[in-house]
């Protein structure tokens, strides 16, 4: 029944117009900025920048950091959003909310509160210190630690909302044909939120790759370890204006390409099956 | 000690500011309220190193003159002058050296030629009880050591720099940082060994933050140029702040926050 009506829907392609109108505004004010970038960019001296070895340094950085925080997202946060969608523990609102805590922190709390606990006089980082002598902030593992600390939350909202969403009698089904919860949730609860888990995925790297805030607090700012493209742009704009705005391009297009093909691979197969 | 200096300044900066008054109401355009007070909002955009003297100067101002709001920009000089560039509305800009004062004055937003109204060197900031053992410039070329310096793209950083070339020493630090606050922070936290940051930032650290003085520092001496600016929308309270920086009392108030008298 709701095949025919979808398919009925994409062929009118008419938007009422109270939805048009302020769609339109969103979308101009969304895209505006990134037309700014565009105009005012020194496009003759593109090639050059691209060439300098620290913007591949940031680049690469930035890529890698951002894809292992959604990695230690997804094994963290997927778990974090089945308790929340899921479990009948006590206080689970009250665990929501602590969960979101990053989302409403301003970045720079953040990386000052991951200080506290894993900096070397952190309650965490002071004895990692004390016995193996290995200290976190200034590494690039300080730079995965912030982002994902910033990230996560988005990827455990997406999750629990896919979670909420997806048809629980599935699960029951297979709990009545003997499936254990392990078992019911790795074949049965995994592959109906997949596509949620994507969006979630896709969402958590995008803010991991912009993240800036909590990563120049808690991992500081070295070229090749801990500079990120974002920090790069920002030190950029110290200085030299029109690079950063160069870098601010790269960084968009790289985001944005990157984003269109995880889309067309994750989502065209989930829309093609839906 | 800060509090001290500034229980002092309010008699001798009232002359200033009375008799800034008179000079401003000679040169300055219409808008001033009758009788040489000042009234309405004043914008002082100033380099992040003038946040403690700069809030009291703000604060002095509003007890002399009830009618004025003296609100401040602290950020970096450079991230202050783009600020102005891209029409920013601001009274007063005190940059942290003179190369962003040209940014400003280049494009042509000064009301008048800036003047420097205070010095300020480098110096290296430790943790209380300093734990990497640190004693002069030359550790910053200690790799065992945990070391902060300022990005060279913000004026501190660019001062490390000389300073470092000057006394030859291959720096090796940890974490290139936004700016001199951020450095300081880092020391503050004890998270680093040593950060080079302004005789002053260390001043006003307090007891957490010890300082180490070092002779290439005058390698890399910072001038800080003052200017009211062309679109003020208060430039008689503009003049008036200009002119309490640079009375005797406000130049007092700046030495004894770890500047020096240019």
């Amino acid at each position: 029944m709701t095949k025919p009506e979808r398919h009925r829907r994409v062929r009118d392609g008419g938007v009422p117009l109270p939805l048009l109108l302020p769609a339109a505004i969103g979308v101009v004010f969304l895209v505006l900025p990134l037309l700014g970038l565009v105009l005012r960019a020194p496009w003759s001296e593109l090639g050059a920048r691209l060439a300098a070895p620290e913007v591949g340094q940031a680049l690469r950085l930035s890529l890698v950091s951002a894809t292992l925080a959604t990695v230690a997202s997804l094994v963290l946060g997927v778990p974090i959003a089945w308790v929340l969608a899921r479990s009948r523990i006590r206080g689970r609102s009250v665990l929501r909310a602590l969960v979101t805590v990053p989302l409403v922190l301003p970045p720079v709390v953040g990386g000052v509160a991951l200080f506290l606990v894993l900096g070397r006089r952190g309650v965490v980082g002071q004895w990692l210190f004390e016995t193996t002598g290995f200290t976190i902030p200034f590494t690039t593992l300080a730079v995965v630690l912030a982002e994902t600390f910033v990230a996560m939350p988005f990827l455990v909202i997406s999750v629990e909302g896919a979670l909420r969403a997806a048809d629980a009698r599935f699960e029951d089904a297979a709990a009545t044909l003997g499936a254990d919860r392990w078992t019911t949730f790795r074949r049965v609860t995994l592959p109906l939120v997949a596509p949620g888990i994507a969006a979630g995925a896709v969402l958590c790297w995008a803010r991991a790759l912009g993240e800036f805030g909590a990563t120049i607090t808690f991992a500081g700012n070295f070229p090749g370890t801990t500079q990120t493209m974002p920090l790069a742009v920002y030190l950029a704009l110290q200085s030299d204006p029109e690079a950063a705005i160069v870098l601010s391009l790269i960084l968009l297009v790289v985001s944005l390409a990157t984003l269109l093909l995880l889309r067309d691979r994750w989502l065209g197969r989930a829309g093609a099956a839906a | 000690m800060k509090t001290r200096a500034l229980l002092a300044l309010p008699a001798a900066a009232l002359l200033a500011v009375s008799a800034c008054g008179g000079a401003a109401g000679n040169d300055a355009a219409a808008g001033t309220t009758e009788g040489g007070g000042l009234s309405g909002t004043l914008t002082v955009f100033a380099a992040a190193s003038l946040t403690d003297v700069f809030t009291q100067f703000g604060k002095h101002l509003e007890d002399q003159q009830p009618g004025l709001h003296v609100q401040f920009n602290f950020a970096g000089s450079s991230q202050l002058a783009t600020q102005l560039t891209q029409g920013a509305p601001a009274d007063v800009f005190a940059s942290a050296n003179e190369s962003q004062m040209k940014v400003v004055t280049d494009a042509g937003l000064q009301a008048g030629d800036p003047t420097i109204f205070t010095e300020n060197v480098l110096e290296i900031a430790v943790p209380k009880g300093n734990p990497g053992h640190v004693t002069g410039l030359r550790d910053f070329a200690n790799p065992d050591l945990t070391l902060a310096v300022c990005a060279p793209q913000v004026p501190c950083g660019a001062a490390a720099q000389q300073v470092f070339q000057a006394a030859g020493i291959d720096a090796r630090p940890d974490t290139q940082e936004e700016d001199v606050k951020a450095a300081l922070n880092k020391v503050q936290l004890g998270e680093v060994d040593a950060a080079l940051v302004y005789a002053t930032d260390v001043q006003a650290a307090g007891d957490a933050v010890a300082g180490i003085a070092f002779p290439e520092a005058e390698q890399a001496v910072n001038k800080y140029p003052i200017c009211t600016l062309e679109a003020a929308p208060n430039p008689d309270a503009a003049q008036a702040f200009v002119d309490l920086v640079r009375s005797d009392a406000g130049q007092k108030a700046l030495v004894d926050a770890g500047f020096r008298a240019p």
